[in-house]
Protein backbone atom coordinates (compact mmCIF):
# COMPACT_ATOMS: atom_id res chain seq x y z
CA UNK A 1 0.00 0.00 0.00
CA UNK A 2 2.81 2.25 0.78
CA UNK A 3 4.02 1.48 -2.62
CA UNK A 4 1.21 2.93 -4.28
CA UNK A 5 0.88 6.11 -2.07
CA UNK A 6 4.62 6.74 -3.40
CA UNK A 7 3.98 6.17 -7.15
CA UNK A 8 0.15 7.27 -7.69
CA UNK A 9 0.30 9.96 -4.75
CA UNK A 10 -2.02 7.58 -2.94
CA UNK A 11 -5.41 8.67 -4.97
CA UNK A 12 -8.42 7.06 -5.19
CA UNK A 13 -7.94 5.56 -8.62
CA UNK A 14 -4.31 3.98 -7.51
CA UNK A 15 -6.49 2.00 -4.95
CA UNK A 16 -9.09 1.21 -7.22
CA UNK A 17 -6.90 -0.05 -9.47
CA UNK A 18 -5.05 -2.25 -7.24
CA UNK A 19 -8.32 -3.58 -6.30
CA UNK A 20 -9.18 -4.77 -9.76
CA UNK A 21 -5.42 -6.14 -10.02
CA UNK A 22 -6.24 -8.36 -6.78
CA UNK A 23 -9.82 -9.39 -8.27
CA UNK A 24 -7.68 -10.08 -11.68
CA UNK A 25 -5.34 -12.37 -9.73
CA UNK A 26 -8.20 -14.14 -7.73
CA UNK A 27 -10.50 -14.66 -10.66
CA UNK A 28 -7.43 -16.09 -12.63
CA UNK A 29 -6.13 -18.06 -10.16
CA UNK A 30 -9.60 -20.04 -9.71
CA UNK A 31 -9.55 -20.02 -13.38
CA UNK A 32 -5.83 -22.17 -13.43
CA UNK A 33 -7.53 -24.79 -10.48
CA UNK A 34 -11.24 -25.25 -12.64
CA UNK A 35 -9.23 -25.81 -16.04
CA UNK A 36 -6.13 -27.61 -15.47
CA UNK A 37 -7.77 -30.95 -14.41
CA UNK A 38 -10.89 -30.04 -17.19
CA UNK A 39 -8.03 -29.83 -19.41
CA UNK A 40 -6.45 -32.82 -18.58
CA UNK A 41 -3.27 -31.43 -17.52
CA UNK A 42 -3.84 -33.10 -14.71
CA UNK A 43 -6.27 -35.99 -13.75
CA UNK A 44 -9.37 -35.25 -11.99
CA UNK A 45 -8.66 -38.01 -9.62
CA UNK A 46 -5.89 -36.06 -7.90
CA UNK A 47 -7.27 -32.58 -8.47
CA UNK A 48 -10.79 -32.00 -8.97
CA UNK A 49 -11.52 -28.80 -10.79
CA UNK A 50 -12.69 -26.21 -8.35
CA UNK A 51 -16.44 -26.15 -8.87
CA UNK A 52 -15.96 -29.72 -7.66
CA UNK A 53 -14.30 -28.82 -4.49
CA UNK A 54 -16.33 -26.26 -3.75
CA UNK A 55 -19.94 -28.27 -4.12
CA UNK A 56 -17.53 -30.93 -1.41
CA UNK A 57 -17.06 -27.76 0.58
CA UNK A 58 -20.96 -26.70 0.72
CA UNK A 59 -21.77 -30.04 1.73
CA UNK A 60 -19.18 -30.36 4.66
CA UNK A 61 -20.46 -27.37 5.82
CA UNK A 62 -23.71 -28.73 6.50
CA UNK A 63 -22.29 -31.09 8.77
CA UNK A 64 -21.85 -31.00 12.41
CA UNK A 65 -18.63 -32.70 12.61
CA UNK A 66 -17.15 -29.54 10.36
CA UNK A 67 -17.73 -27.45 12.89
CA UNK A 68 -16.90 -29.60 15.87
CA UNK A 69 -13.84 -30.02 14.27
CA UNK A 70 -13.15 -26.32 13.10
CA UNK A 71 -13.79 -25.42 16.72
CA UNK A 72 -11.61 -27.80 18.47
CA UNK A 73 -8.78 -26.48 16.54
CA UNK A 74 -9.99 -23.06 16.72
CA UNK A 75 -9.81 -23.47 20.79
CA UNK A 76 -6.21 -25.22 21.12
CA UNK A 77 -4.92 -22.71 18.59
CA UNK A 78 -6.33 -19.63 21.23
CA UNK A 79 -4.99 -21.61 24.59
CA UNK A 80 -1.75 -22.31 23.21
CA UNK A 81 -1.38 -19.12 21.67
CA UNK A 82 -2.38 -17.19 25.09
CA UNK A 83 -0.42 -19.51 27.14
CA UNK A 84 3.10 -18.67 24.80
CA UNK A 85 2.01 -14.87 24.88
CA UNK A 86 1.98 -14.96 28.59
CA UNK A 87 4.85 -16.43 29.57
CA UNK A 88 6.60 -15.39 26.69
CA UNK A 89 6.16 -11.74 27.34
CA UNK A 90 6.23 -12.45 31.25
CA UNK A 91 9.75 -14.34 30.86
CA UNK A 92 10.76 -11.94 28.47
CA UNK A 93 10.21 -8.79 30.37
CA UNK A 94 11.65 -10.52 33.55
CA UNK A 95 15.06 -11.74 31.86
CA UNK A 96 15.41 -8.75 29.60
CA UNK A 97 15.46 -6.53 32.45
CA UNK A 98 18.45 -8.05 34.15
CA UNK A 99 21.67 -8.39 32.74
CA UNK A 100 22.75 -11.37 34.74
CA UNK A 101 19.95 -13.15 34.09
CA UNK A 102 20.11 -12.62 30.30
CA UNK A 103 23.70 -13.47 30.21
CA UNK A 104 22.94 -17.11 32.15
CA UNK A 105 19.95 -17.83 30.07
CA UNK A 106 21.67 -16.84 26.73
CA UNK A 107 23.06 -19.84 25.83
CA UNK A 108 19.93 -22.30 27.08
CA UNK A 109 17.96 -20.25 24.94
CA UNK A 110 19.63 -20.71 21.72
CA UNK A 111 20.36 -24.05 22.32
CA UNK A 112 16.75 -25.14 22.95
CA UNK A 113 14.57 -22.83 20.21
CA UNK A 114 15.66 -24.50 17.08
CA UNK A 115 14.73 -27.85 18.57
CA UNK A 116 11.68 -28.36 16.21
CA UNK A 117 8.55 -29.12 18.04
CA UNK A 118 7.76 -32.24 16.25
CA UNK A 119 10.02 -33.23 17.75
CA UNK A 120 7.93 -33.18 20.75
CA UNK A 121 5.24 -35.62 19.12
CA UNK A 122 5.98 -38.87 20.66
CA UNK A 123 6.09 -37.64 23.91
CA UNK A 124 2.77 -36.28 23.54
CA UNK A 125 1.26 -39.32 22.10
CA UNK A 126 2.36 -41.29 25.08
CA UNK A 127 1.78 -38.57 27.72
CA UNK A 128 -2.15 -37.48 26.70
CA UNK A 129 -3.19 -39.44 23.31
CA UNK A 130 -5.41 -38.00 21.63
CA UNK A 131 -6.65 -34.88 23.71
CA UNK A 132 -6.14 -31.24 23.61
CA UNK A 133 -3.34 -31.68 26.01
CA UNK A 134 -1.10 -32.59 22.90
CA UNK A 135 -2.40 -29.96 21.05
CA UNK A 136 -1.18 -27.53 23.50
CA UNK A 137 2.03 -29.47 23.61
CA UNK A 138 3.32 -28.77 20.37
CA UNK A 139 1.35 -25.40 20.06
CA UNK A 140 3.06 -23.92 23.17
CA UNK A 141 6.61 -25.26 22.16
CA UNK A 142 6.36 -23.72 19.02
CA UNK A 143 5.40 -20.12 19.43
CA UNK A 144 6.54 -19.34 22.85
CA UNK A 145 9.83 -19.07 21.07
CA UNK A 146 9.01 -16.65 18.99
CA UNK A 147 6.88 -14.48 21.70
CA UNK A 148 10.35 -15.01 23.87
CA UNK A 149 12.94 -13.83 21.79
CA UNK A 150 10.84 -10.87 20.44
CA UNK A 151 10.28 -9.64 23.45
CA UNK A 152 13.88 -9.93 24.48
CA UNK A 153 15.19 -8.01 21.75
CA UNK A 154 12.61 -5.58 22.34
CA UNK A 155 13.99 -5.01 25.75
CA UNK A 156 17.50 -4.88 24.60
CA UNK A 157 16.10 -1.74 22.01
CA UNK A 158 15.27 0.68 24.97
CA UNK A 159 17.18 3.52 24.93
CA UNK A 160 19.96 3.45 27.13
CA UNK A 161 19.88 7.38 27.76
CA UNK A 162 16.06 6.56 28.83
CA UNK A 163 16.70 3.63 30.99
CA UNK A 164 19.50 6.64 32.78
CA UNK A 165 17.32 9.31 33.14
CA UNK A 166 14.68 6.83 34.51
CA UNK A 167 17.20 6.20 36.91
CA UNK A 168 17.84 9.64 37.95
CA UNK A 169 14.42 10.35 38.43
CA UNK A 170 14.67 7.40 40.62
CA UNK A 171 12.05 5.48 39.14
CA UNK A 172 10.90 2.21 40.74
CA UNK A 173 11.57 -1.02 38.99
CA UNK A 174 7.51 -1.47 37.99
CA UNK A 175 7.28 2.29 36.83
CA UNK A 176 10.60 1.28 34.80
CA UNK A 177 9.17 -1.65 33.20
CA UNK A 178 5.42 0.20 32.65
CA UNK A 179 6.95 3.66 31.54
CA UNK A 180 10.13 2.99 29.78
CA UNK A 181 10.49 -0.55 29.22
CA UNK A 182 6.71 -1.73 28.09
CA UNK A 183 6.72 0.91 25.55
CA UNK A 184 9.88 0.02 23.43
CA UNK A 185 9.04 -3.81 23.71
CA UNK A 186 5.35 -3.37 22.64
CA UNK A 187 5.81 -3.30 19.24
CA UNK A 188 8.27 -6.00 19.18
CA UNK A 189 5.64 -7.86 21.27
CA UNK A 190 3.01 -7.30 18.84
CA UNK A 191 5.65 -8.59 15.79
CA UNK A 192 5.95 -12.17 18.35
CA UNK A 193 2.13 -12.64 18.57
CA UNK A 194 1.75 -12.11 14.75
CA UNK A 195 4.42 -14.66 14.15
CA UNK A 196 3.34 -16.77 17.06
CA UNK A 197 -0.56 -16.49 15.61
CA UNK A 198 0.56 -18.58 12.73
CA UNK A 199 2.75 -20.64 14.33
CA UNK A 200 0.38 -22.05 16.74
CA UNK A 201 -2.29 -22.74 13.47
CA UNK A 202 0.34 -24.86 11.34
CA UNK A 203 1.35 -26.77 14.54
CA UNK A 204 -2.39 -27.30 15.79
CA UNK A 205 -3.18 -29.29 12.29
CA UNK A 206 0.00 -30.86 12.53
CA UNK A 207 -0.56 -32.08 15.58
CA UNK A 208 -4.61 -33.36 14.13
CA UNK A 209 -2.78 -34.44 11.13
CA UNK A 210 0.14 -36.68 13.17
CA UNK A 211 -1.52 -37.70 16.56
CA UNK A 212 -4.86 -37.73 15.48
CA UNK A 213 -6.25 -35.38 17.82
CA UNK A 214 -10.10 -34.51 16.42
CA UNK A 215 -9.98 -31.24 14.47
CA UNK A 216 -9.81 -30.31 10.70
CA UNK A 217 -6.15 -31.84 10.40
CA UNK A 218 -7.59 -35.31 11.69
CA UNK A 219 -10.57 -34.71 9.27
CA UNK A 220 -8.07 -33.98 6.37
CA UNK A 221 -6.65 -37.64 6.57
CA UNK A 222 -10.02 -39.19 7.69
CA UNK A 223 -11.01 -37.46 4.05
CA UNK A 224 -7.86 -39.10 2.78
CA UNK A 225 -8.20 -42.49 3.87
CA UNK A 226 -11.48 -42.81 2.69
CA UNK A 227 -10.46 -41.58 -0.78
CA UNK A 228 -12.22 -38.22 -0.41
CA UNK A 229 -10.32 -36.46 -2.87
CA UNK A 230 -12.49 -33.18 -3.22
CA UNK A 231 -13.04 -33.21 0.26
CA UNK A 232 -9.17 -32.69 1.52
CA UNK A 233 -8.77 -30.35 -0.85
CA UNK A 234 -11.91 -28.51 0.47
CA UNK A 235 -10.44 -28.47 4.26
CA UNK A 236 -7.02 -27.35 2.45
CA UNK A 237 -8.86 -24.31 0.99
CA UNK A 238 -10.81 -23.83 4.88
CA UNK A 239 -7.29 -23.68 6.18
CA UNK A 240 -6.00 -21.57 3.95
CA UNK A 241 -8.91 -19.25 4.50
CA UNK A 242 -8.67 -19.54 8.71
CA UNK A 243 -4.57 -18.72 7.93
CA UNK A 244 -5.85 -16.15 6.17
CA UNK A 245 -7.75 -14.34 9.22
CA UNK A 246 -5.46 -15.38 11.48
CA UNK A 247 -2.92 -13.16 9.61
CA UNK A 248 -5.37 -10.47 9.06
CA UNK A 249 -6.29 -10.06 12.94
CA UNK A 250 -2.87 -10.11 14.07
CA UNK A 251 -2.30 -7.16 11.59
CA UNK A 252 -5.53 -5.26 12.97
CA UNK A 253 -4.29 -6.23 16.36
CA UNK A 254 -1.04 -4.41 15.71
CA UNK A 255 -2.89 -0.93 14.04
CA UNK A 256 -5.27 -1.06 16.93
CA UNK A 257 -3.38 -1.13 19.36
CA UNK A 258 0.15 0.63 18.62
CA UNK A 259 -1.53 3.26 16.01
CA UNK A 260 1.11 5.61 17.79
CA UNK A 261 3.88 3.97 16.07
CA UNK A 262 5.22 5.09 12.78
CA UNK A 263 6.17 1.92 11.10
CA UNK A 264 5.46 -1.69 11.61
CA UNK A 265 8.87 -3.59 12.76
CA UNK A 266 10.01 -6.02 10.57
CA UNK A 267 10.87 -9.36 11.89
CA UNK A 268 14.19 -9.02 11.31
CA UNK A 269 15.25 -6.85 13.68
CA UNK A 270 16.21 -10.28 16.00
CA UNK B 1 46.59 -13.02 27.60
CA UNK B 2 46.52 -11.24 31.25
CA UNK B 3 44.82 -12.56 34.20
CA UNK B 4 42.42 -9.77 33.44
CA UNK B 5 41.33 -11.52 30.35
CA UNK B 6 41.85 -14.61 31.42
CA UNK B 7 39.14 -14.41 33.97
CA UNK B 8 36.45 -12.68 31.82
CA UNK B 9 37.11 -15.54 29.22
CA UNK B 10 36.57 -17.93 32.08
CA UNK B 11 33.64 -15.58 33.26
CA UNK B 12 31.63 -15.81 29.84
CA UNK B 13 32.65 -19.54 29.35
CA UNK B 14 30.77 -20.02 33.48
CA UNK B 15 27.69 -17.90 32.25
CA UNK B 16 27.08 -19.87 28.63
CA UNK B 17 27.47 -23.14 30.29
CA UNK B 18 26.14 -22.57 34.05
CA UNK B 19 22.82 -22.90 33.39
CA UNK B 20 22.77 -25.92 30.96
CA UNK B 21 24.94 -27.85 33.08
CA UNK B 22 22.54 -27.33 35.92
CA UNK B 23 19.94 -28.54 34.01
CA UNK B 24 21.23 -31.43 32.50
CA UNK B 25 22.59 -32.40 36.04
CA UNK B 26 19.13 -31.97 37.54
CA UNK B 27 17.56 -34.01 35.07
CA UNK B 28 20.44 -36.66 35.41
CA UNK B 29 19.58 -36.73 39.49
CA UNK B 30 15.68 -36.38 39.06
CA UNK B 31 15.72 -39.59 37.03
CA UNK B 32 18.38 -41.31 38.09
CA UNK B 33 16.42 -44.20 39.57
CA UNK B 34 12.98 -43.22 37.23
CA UNK B 35 11.01 -46.45 37.51
CA UNK B 36 8.34 -44.00 35.19
CA UNK B 37 8.02 -45.76 31.76
CA UNK B 38 8.22 -42.73 30.27
CA UNK B 39 10.66 -40.88 32.07
CA UNK B 40 13.42 -43.22 31.46
CA UNK B 41 16.77 -42.46 33.81
CA UNK B 42 18.94 -40.05 31.79
CA UNK B 43 21.64 -42.48 32.40
CA UNK B 44 19.63 -44.99 30.38
CA UNK B 45 18.84 -42.88 27.37
CA UNK B 46 22.89 -41.43 27.40
CA UNK B 47 23.75 -44.93 26.64
CA UNK B 48 21.06 -46.18 24.49
CA UNK B 49 22.15 -43.01 22.36
CA UNK B 50 25.50 -44.24 21.32
CA UNK B 51 24.26 -47.68 20.85
CA UNK B 52 21.12 -46.32 18.44
CA UNK B 53 23.05 -43.69 16.84
CA UNK B 54 26.80 -44.80 16.62
CA UNK B 55 25.65 -47.21 14.43
CA UNK B 56 24.60 -48.23 10.57
CA UNK B 57 21.70 -45.79 11.67
CA UNK B 58 23.42 -42.65 10.56
CA UNK B 59 23.76 -43.60 7.01
CA UNK B 60 20.38 -45.61 6.96
CA UNK B 61 18.71 -42.43 9.11
CA UNK B 62 20.02 -39.71 9.44
CA UNK B 63 21.90 -39.25 5.87
CA UNK B 64 18.56 -40.13 3.76
CA UNK B 65 16.48 -37.29 5.65
CA UNK B 66 19.35 -34.37 5.60
CA UNK B 67 19.51 -35.78 2.02
CA UNK B 68 15.53 -34.68 1.15
CA UNK B 69 15.79 -31.66 3.40
CA UNK B 70 18.64 -30.54 1.41
CA UNK B 71 17.39 -31.42 -1.89
CA UNK B 72 13.62 -29.51 -0.52
CA UNK B 73 15.62 -26.53 1.06
CA UNK B 74 17.36 -25.46 -1.87
CA UNK B 75 15.17 -26.52 -4.23
CA UNK B 76 12.46 -23.73 -2.07
CA UNK B 77 15.37 -20.98 -1.92
CA UNK B 78 15.78 -21.15 -5.80
CA UNK B 79 12.12 -21.13 -6.76
CA UNK B 80 11.44 -18.88 -4.12
CA UNK B 81 14.59 -16.48 -5.65
CA UNK B 82 13.62 -17.03 -9.29
CA UNK B 83 9.65 -16.05 -8.71
CA UNK B 84 10.14 -13.45 -6.01
CA UNK B 85 12.56 -11.28 -7.64
CA UNK B 86 10.15 -10.34 -10.64
CA UNK B 87 7.71 -10.27 -8.63
CA UNK B 88 9.54 -7.64 -6.46
CA UNK B 89 9.98 -5.84 -9.45
CA UNK B 90 6.88 -5.25 -10.77
CA UNK B 91 3.91 -3.49 -9.25
CA UNK B 92 1.29 -4.80 -10.99
CA UNK B 93 2.55 -8.20 -10.72
CA UNK B 94 2.59 -8.03 -7.12
CA UNK B 95 -0.59 -6.26 -7.02
CA UNK B 96 -2.52 -9.04 -8.99
CA UNK B 97 -0.69 -12.00 -7.39
CA UNK B 98 -0.99 -10.83 -3.29
CA UNK B 99 -4.05 -12.22 -2.71
CA UNK B 100 -3.28 -15.52 -4.06
CA UNK B 101 0.14 -15.86 -2.95
CA UNK B 102 -1.14 -14.58 1.01
CA UNK B 103 -3.84 -17.31 0.39
CA UNK B 104 -0.93 -20.13 -0.50
CA UNK B 105 0.99 -18.63 2.58
CA UNK B 106 -1.84 -19.06 5.03
CA UNK B 107 -2.31 -22.78 4.23
CA UNK B 108 -0.43 -25.07 6.56
CA UNK B 109 2.59 -26.89 5.11
CA UNK B 110 2.01 -29.93 7.25
CA UNK B 111 -1.77 -30.31 6.09
CA UNK B 112 -0.39 -30.45 2.03
CA UNK B 113 1.39 -33.86 3.31
CA UNK B 114 -2.06 -36.11 2.38
CA UNK B 115 -2.59 -34.06 -0.94
CA UNK B 116 1.06 -34.85 -2.07
CA UNK B 117 0.87 -38.55 -1.10
CA UNK B 118 -1.97 -38.33 -3.36
CA UNK B 119 0.05 -36.47 -6.28
CA UNK B 120 3.83 -38.10 -6.31
CA UNK B 121 3.22 -41.53 -3.82
CA UNK B 122 4.81 -41.91 -0.83
CA UNK B 123 8.49 -41.92 -1.87
CA UNK B 124 11.32 -39.26 -1.99
CA UNK B 125 9.64 -36.97 -4.34
CA UNK B 126 6.89 -36.59 -2.22
CA UNK B 127 8.67 -35.73 0.67
CA UNK B 128 11.11 -33.46 -1.34
CA UNK B 129 7.94 -31.68 -2.78
CA UNK B 130 6.53 -31.14 0.84
CA UNK B 131 9.37 -29.64 1.97
CA UNK B 132 9.48 -27.11 -1.22
CA UNK B 133 5.95 -26.57 -0.42
CA UNK B 134 6.18 -25.63 2.80
CA UNK B 135 9.80 -23.70 2.35
CA UNK B 136 9.06 -21.49 -0.77
CA UNK B 137 6.78 -18.88 0.78
CA UNK B 138 8.67 -17.16 3.78
CA UNK B 139 11.98 -17.25 0.95
CA UNK B 140 9.30 -15.62 -1.94
CA UNK B 141 7.62 -13.13 0.31
CA UNK B 142 10.87 -11.75 2.32
CA UNK B 143 12.48 -11.88 -1.58
CA UNK B 144 9.67 -9.84 -2.58
CA UNK B 145 9.53 -7.44 0.27
CA UNK B 146 13.70 -6.87 0.09
CA UNK B 147 12.95 -6.03 -3.30
CA UNK B 148 10.81 -4.10 -3.44
CA UNK B 149 11.92 -2.06 -0.56
CA UNK B 150 15.45 -0.58 -2.72
CA UNK B 151 16.64 2.20 -1.87
CA UNK B 152 15.19 4.73 -4.35
CA UNK B 153 18.35 7.19 -4.36
CA UNK B 154 20.20 4.01 -5.40
CA UNK B 155 17.75 3.38 -7.57
CA UNK B 156 18.21 6.67 -9.60
CA UNK B 157 21.68 6.43 -9.25
CA UNK B 158 21.75 2.93 -11.29
CA UNK B 159 19.86 4.78 -13.75
CA UNK B 160 21.67 7.37 -14.16
CA UNK B 161 24.85 5.28 -15.00
CA UNK B 162 22.78 3.33 -17.40
CA UNK B 163 23.59 -0.04 -15.32
CA UNK B 164 20.93 -2.45 -16.32
CA UNK B 165 19.71 -6.16 -17.20
CA UNK B 166 22.07 -9.00 -15.13
CA UNK B 167 24.42 -6.15 -13.98
CA UNK B 168 21.97 -4.26 -12.23
CA UNK B 169 20.36 -7.33 -10.88
CA UNK B 170 23.84 -8.58 -9.84
CA UNK B 171 25.20 -5.55 -8.42
CA UNK B 172 21.69 -3.43 -6.96
CA UNK B 173 19.34 -5.92 -6.87
CA UNK B 174 20.38 -8.82 -5.51
CA UNK B 175 22.64 -7.34 -2.46
CA UNK B 176 19.82 -5.09 -1.62
CA UNK B 177 17.76 -7.23 -0.93
CA UNK B 178 19.62 -10.10 0.41
CA UNK B 179 19.15 -9.46 4.14
CA UNK B 180 15.54 -9.36 3.72
CA UNK B 181 15.54 -12.83 1.69
CA UNK B 182 18.22 -14.28 4.57
CA UNK B 183 15.51 -13.46 6.95
CA UNK B 184 13.04 -15.62 4.62
CA UNK B 185 15.44 -18.44 3.99
CA UNK B 186 16.22 -18.72 7.90
CA UNK B 187 12.72 -19.02 8.52
CA UNK B 188 12.26 -21.60 5.86
CA UNK B 189 15.14 -23.84 7.41
CA UNK B 190 12.87 -23.80 10.52
CA UNK B 191 9.95 -25.08 8.31
CA UNK B 192 12.04 -27.51 6.39
CA UNK B 193 13.05 -29.42 9.39
CA UNK B 194 9.28 -29.96 10.83
CA UNK B 195 8.44 -31.32 7.16
CA UNK B 196 11.23 -33.16 6.48
CA UNK B 197 10.26 -35.35 10.12
CA UNK B 198 6.61 -34.77 9.51
CA UNK B 199 6.60 -36.56 6.09
CA UNK B 200 8.63 -39.35 7.10
CA UNK B 201 6.31 -40.07 10.34
CA UNK B 202 3.61 -39.76 7.10
CA UNK B 203 4.75 -42.39 5.24
CA UNK B 204 8.20 -43.83 4.94
CA UNK B 205 10.42 -46.77 5.41
CA UNK B 206 13.68 -44.31 6.74
CA UNK B 207 14.44 -41.55 8.26
CA UNK B 208 14.23 -39.53 11.48
CA UNK B 209 10.73 -39.04 11.94
CA UNK B 210 10.05 -42.41 10.72
CA UNK B 211 12.77 -43.98 13.27
CA UNK B 212 11.36 -42.03 16.26
CA UNK B 213 7.73 -42.92 15.41
CA UNK B 214 8.77 -46.66 15.17
CA UNK B 215 10.51 -46.54 18.49
CA UNK B 216 7.36 -44.96 19.82
CA UNK B 217 4.86 -47.39 18.12
CA UNK B 218 6.68 -50.12 20.08
CA UNK B 219 7.03 -48.49 23.32
CA UNK B 220 11.02 -48.49 23.32
CA UNK B 221 10.97 -45.09 24.93
CA UNK B 222 14.58 -45.14 25.77
CA UNK B 223 15.36 -45.26 22.43
CA UNK B 224 12.83 -42.71 21.49
CA UNK B 225 14.33 -39.98 23.83
CA UNK B 226 17.48 -40.51 21.87
CA UNK B 227 16.04 -40.17 19.03
CA UNK B 228 14.35 -36.85 20.00
CA UNK B 229 17.75 -36.01 21.32
CA UNK B 230 19.15 -36.33 18.25
CA UNK B 231 16.69 -33.93 16.16
CA UNK B 232 17.14 -31.62 18.22
CA UNK B 233 21.34 -31.63 17.99
CA UNK B 234 20.62 -31.40 13.84
CA UNK B 235 18.12 -28.40 14.34
CA UNK B 236 20.96 -26.48 16.80
CA UNK B 237 23.54 -27.72 14.06
CA UNK B 238 21.67 -26.38 10.89
CA UNK B 239 20.96 -22.98 12.87
CA UNK B 240 24.51 -22.34 13.79
CA UNK B 241 25.71 -23.62 10.35
CA UNK B 242 23.33 -21.25 9.02
CA UNK B 243 24.24 -18.19 11.32
CA UNK B 244 27.88 -18.68 10.03
CA UNK B 245 27.16 -18.28 6.39
CA UNK B 246 24.73 -15.27 7.36
CA UNK B 247 27.17 -13.81 9.08
CA UNK B 248 29.87 -14.35 6.44
CA UNK B 249 27.67 -13.19 3.42
CA UNK B 250 25.82 -10.37 4.79
CA UNK B 251 28.90 -8.81 6.99
CA UNK B 252 28.76 -5.77 4.76
CA UNK B 253 25.06 -5.37 6.17
CA UNK B 254 25.54 -5.51 10.30
CA UNK B 255 28.56 -3.73 9.71
CA UNK B 256 26.37 -0.92 8.17
CA UNK B 257 24.20 -1.45 11.00
CA UNK B 258 26.32 -1.33 13.82
CA UNK B 259 28.03 1.76 11.99
CA UNK B 260 24.33 3.11 12.00
CA UNK B 261 23.12 2.53 15.57
CA UNK B 262 22.16 5.65 16.91
CA UNK B 263 24.01 6.80 19.72
CA UNK B 264 26.52 3.21 19.20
Amino acid sequence: MEDTARTTGGGLRGRYLMRVQALIGLIGFAAVLELTPRLGLVSPRYLPPLSTIVVALANEVQQANFWAALAFTMRSWAIGLTISVLAGASLGILIGSSTVLQAVTRSTIEFLRPIPSVALIPIAILLFGTTLQSNLVLIIYASFWQVLVQVLSGVQDVDPVARETAQSYRLGHWALIRYVIWPTTLPYLMTGIRLAASVALILAITAELTIGTPGLGKELSLAQSGGAVAVMYAYLIVMGLIGVLVNVAARGLEHSIMPWHPSLRSEQSA
Amino acid sequence: MSGGKIRAVARNAGLALGLPVALLALWWIASAGSANFYFPPLQTIAQMFVEVWVSPRIFDDVLPSLGRLAAGYFGAVALGLIIGIPIGLSRTLRNVLEPVLEFLRAIPPPALVPILILLAGIGDTMKTLVIISGCIWPVLLNTVEGVRGRDEVLEDVVRSYRIRGLARLWHFIIPSASPQMFTGMRQALAIGIILMVISEMFAASNGLGFAIIQFERSFAVAEMWTGIIMLGLIGILLSQIFRLVERRMLAWYHGLRQSQRPGG
